[in-house]
């Protein structure tokens, strides 16, 4: 062990003073207890800790834990945490967002990201709709779904995040059910602890406006195997299983984007040599 | 001869022609030489094939614009030159060369009344294995403006030496064989002297001194989307950060890579991006973020043609509105504009330090001009302002991230410093940056984020004031050189002109512009845009004199001295 994990952490250390706005009954809870465990389990000081969000229900997740927290934009949660961590190596850096936040306006930063693979831990709260604006459809709401804004529903395929993520390169490829805490803390963990950009999709249940999703808690099950590095079967075991497959799915070894920063010493009297007549 | 206060040359080619070289090349050597001068490039938006015209003008004094006719043209060929007719005057003293396989000399050339040459650029260059048609006109130029010989030699073991000592001497002999080729014209313009130069100077575009004057303002991290006519700032940047210890990210899009700045600053590192507009408006709604959440960032926006995807290779300064007032809410931000090349590295080291100190976004709007025009400058002084931002270092408890009274600058925690833990939102927040909604905190942080840029002591810096009388011109950017020349001419003809140009655009200095146009009896507004957009900010701010009149035009094409001088002496800006 080194110094720093001797240093004794509880949950309650990473937890803030303010007051979720969530309703009762939502996953999110959950995943922030899961998370500030996690955090404890881990060792790391709350300062060294930055956390990342855009905008939603999920993306309020900074505030309320004692770490250093981000809350921006809608859907640019990843690039804000890519620009941190480049610049700042030194910090563990965790972004939060939701299947709203994440795939649709965030959807572009979410494929370079996997694709950049810099080191940073990327847990969406998943719930098939989108909760703050109350009650549309995301890329993960099923074709059939009905709301105000897609009366009958949309009729178009949901996105598949964690294969996308897979095509895209991400290098830790994780799905957790909130209600399942101590799986979600262990999955965190490991996913903090993978280098490179680490994907966790937890499935939260929105108890307002999918009362439905309360049953996914007799859905979830492990996943009958265990990870795999080859992100060619972890992807056709994605899209043949029935989206309740919990665990860490796929672990890769691609070596993280990190350039070096501080290094360099050269005056700039000698950069603007080339100036010179 | 007639000795003339500037020559003016262009080189004209289709793209892959040379002619941008060929023109890089005639200014370096007659700044080598101790001439001052500036190059311009005209491209279409074709990658080859296109349209190229290099505009070069050089006189002994330093130049901060184009004239109002070329005394000088040299055809590679005329592929496509008719679309330069309107960038290109000329008069019935300019001299034309052209080469015979190069196509029939265009309708605007006759018209002028210029006198044609006929030199047969490419059947020479056919003579001579590694000679090339652009080097012969770079010769035939040369010679016509009476360059020393050695200049040129420089040049060439400049730009070829690399290559090795046969190529080198093959470039000689080409521009030897233009020089010949030439000898026996006539051409009238002569050059001044040049001057001796007591300290150093550089040869540097626009773009390059803004990516300068950023490191030397602290910048440290870049990230990058390429655009039209921004590129070369981080090009420049890609390569030089690391050696200072910085670092340039590529972006997906210019939503992450405004997102990636913010994320690198919100960490204690001074960030920048460049872009032109239609990025800056893709920008935006991220710079009102940096705005609520009180993180320094500088983006840089080389203005070209608009709306939309407009002229991207081309300049106008219509990107004024959006900068000022394109963040929705209100959302103070500084906004500041160089007005020169050499400008643009002070004036973007100001930036990054205002951005710093207020904890604040800064926009530089620079332009395709400034940004794409290389010149002769004086070495910039390394003046001392570097960013530095108010930092938390001990905390109550709890930490007031954005705690009122004072300056409205609350020192920022850092991440990694113990005890300053908050989030940084976009939310409207308390002192502590808890999300509120209240009306007292809504009002508290938005006068918070006013008065500490309000009552900012910008010094002397917020504007370029120049002479007296009570007639002035009211500028901004790139106009100003234009502007600085037409005075000088109006002041040859007996009248004096006071030179008004705000290097500061947001937040306006009311008590300063007044104090500046306390005398004016007759002004003259000067801008780059199709609505006036400059004229009507400045009604928006400032109490403007009676006789105001107003001189603006979209681009691309420049306005020149001799129009501001046209309109100061008539009073009439139509």
């Amino acid at each position: 062990m080194n110094a720093e994990s001797q240093c004794v952490y509880k949950p309650s250390d990473f937890k803030s003073d303010a007051t979720p706005i969530w309703c009762p009954g939502c996953g999110d809870y959950h995943v922030l207890l899961s998370l500030t465990r996690a955090l404890a389990e881990l060792g790391l000081p709350p300062e060294r800790i930055a956390v990342v969000s855009g905008i939603g229900c999920s993306s309020r997740i900074p505030a309320y834990t004692n770490c250093y927290g981000f809350h921006g934009v809608h859907g640019r949660a990843l690039p804000v945490a890519a620009g941190l961590k480049v610049a700042r190596p030194d910090l563990t850096v965790v972004v939060t967002s939701g299947d709203g936040d994440g795939y649709s306006i965030g959807g572009n930063h979410f494929l370079h990201a996997c694709r950049r693979n810099i080191d940073l831990t990327y847990i969406v709260m998943d719930n098939h709709i989108y909760g703050m604006t109350k009650g549309q459809p995301s890329p993960t709401t099923e074709p059939d779904f009905d709301t105000a804004l897609s009366p009958g529903g949309t009729g178009l395929r949901t996105f598949n995040p964690l294969v996308i993520a897979l095509a895209s390169g991400a290098n830790l490829v994780a799905r957790a059910f909130s209600g399942n805490i101590n799986e979600t803390v262990s999955i965190i963990v490991e996913a903090i602890r993978h280098p490179g950009f680490s994907f966790v999709e937890v499935l939260s249940p929105c108890v307002t406006f999918r009362p439905d999703q309360k049953a996914w808690k007799n859905r979830v099950h492990a996943a009958p195997v265990g990870a795999t590095d080859d992100p060619g079967r972890a992807a056709r075991r994605l899209m043949t299983d029935d989206g309740f497959n919990l665990g860490v799915l796929y672990r890769g070894d691609r070596h993280p984007y990190q350039p070096s920063v501080g290094g360099g010493t050269c005056d700039l009297s000698e950069m603007e040599k080339e100036f010179e007549i | 001869m007639a000795e003339a206060s500037s020559v003016s040359v262009a080189f004209v080619g289709s793209g892959g022609a040379g002619v941008l070289t060929t023109g890089g090349m005639l200014l370096e050597a007659a700044c080598t030489a101790g001439w001052n001068g500036l190059l311009t490039r005209s491209v279409g938006p074709q990658i080859r094939g296109g349209e190229a015209a290099a505009m070069v003008r050089l006189a002994a004094h330093p130049l901060e614009c184009h004239t109002d006719h070329f005394d000088l043209v040299i055809a590679v060929d005329w592929l496509n030159a008719h679309r330069f007719a309107a960038e290109l005057p000329l008069n019935s003293r300019s001299l034309v060369v052209s080469d015979p396989l190069g196509g029939a000399v265009p309708d605007f050339v006759t018209t002028a009344g210029a006198r044609v040459i006929e030199v047969p650029l490419k059947q020479m260059s056919k003579t001579m294995p590694e000679w090339r048609a652009n080097m012969i006109a770079l010769g035939a130029a040369a010679r016509l403006l009476r360059m020393p010989d050695d200049a040129l030699r420089t040049s060439i073991a400049k730009r070829f030496g690399a290559k090795g000592a046969a190529i080198v001497s093959a470039n000689v002999s080409a521009v030897e064989a233009g020089a010949k080729a030439v000898e026996a014209q006539a051409f009238e313009p002569r050059l001044p002297a040049p001057r001796a130069h007591t300290g150093k100077r550089w040869l540097i575009t626009g773009n390059e001194a803004a990516a300068l004057g950023a490191l030397r303002g602290g910048v440290r991290f870049v990230a990058a989307y390429p655009i039209t006519p921004a590129s070369e700032i981080l090009e420049w940047l890609a390569p030089n950060l690391p050696k200072v210890g910085g670092v340039l990210v590529q972006a997906e899009d210019e939503l992450a890579s405004i997102s990636m700045i913010i994320g690198s600053s919100y960490g204690g590192t001074p960030a920048l991006t460049a872009t032109s507009g239609p990025g800056l408006a893709l920008m935006i709604e991220a710079i009102g973020l940096a705005t609520a959440a009180e993180v320094p960032i500088v983006v840089i926006d080389v203005m070209r043609g608009g709306p939309s995807t407009g002229i991207p290779t081309k300049s106008e300064q219509g990107d004024l509105n959006i900068a000022v007032y394109g963040l929705h809410g209100d959302a103070p931000h500084i906004v500041v504009a160089p007005q020169s090349v050499t400008d643009c590295l002070f004036t973007t080291q100001w930036a990054t330090y205002l951005a710093e100190a207020l904890q604040a976004p800064a926009l530089v709007l620079s332009d395709q001009f400034l940004g794409q025009t290389q010149a002769a400058i004086e070495q910039p002084p390394d003046i001392a302002f570097v960013g530095e931002r108010l930092k938390a270092v001990e905390f109550a408890t709890p930490y007031k991230r954005y705690a009122l009274g004072g300056t409205g600058v609350s020192p920022m925690a850092i991440p990694g410093t113990r005890g300053g833990q908050y989030t940084a939102d976009g939310l409207t927040h308390t002192e502590r940056g808890i999300p509120t909604s209240t009306v007292a905190d809504h009002r508290a942080q938005l006068d918070k984020r006013r008065d500490k840029l309000d009552q900012f002591n910008y010094g002397a810096h917020w504007a370029t004031i120049q002479g007296a009388g009570d007639v002035a011109v009211l500028t901004w950017g790139s106009l100003t050189g234009a502007a600085r020349e037409a005075i000088a001419i109006a002041r040859a003809d007996g009248l004096e002109v006071k030179l008004i140009a705000p290097r500061l655009l947001s937040p306006p200095r009311p008590k300063e512009m007044a104090a500046a146009l306390a005398n004016i009896k007759r002004l003259l507004v000067v801008e780059q845009t199709h609505s006036a957009q400059f004229y009507r900010y400045l009604k928006a701010h400032y109490e403007l004199p009676a006789n105001t009149g107003v001189l603006h035009r979209a681009g691309p094409l420049p306005i020149l001295p001799s129009e501001i001088h046209r309109a100061l002496m008539t009073g009439d800006p139509a």
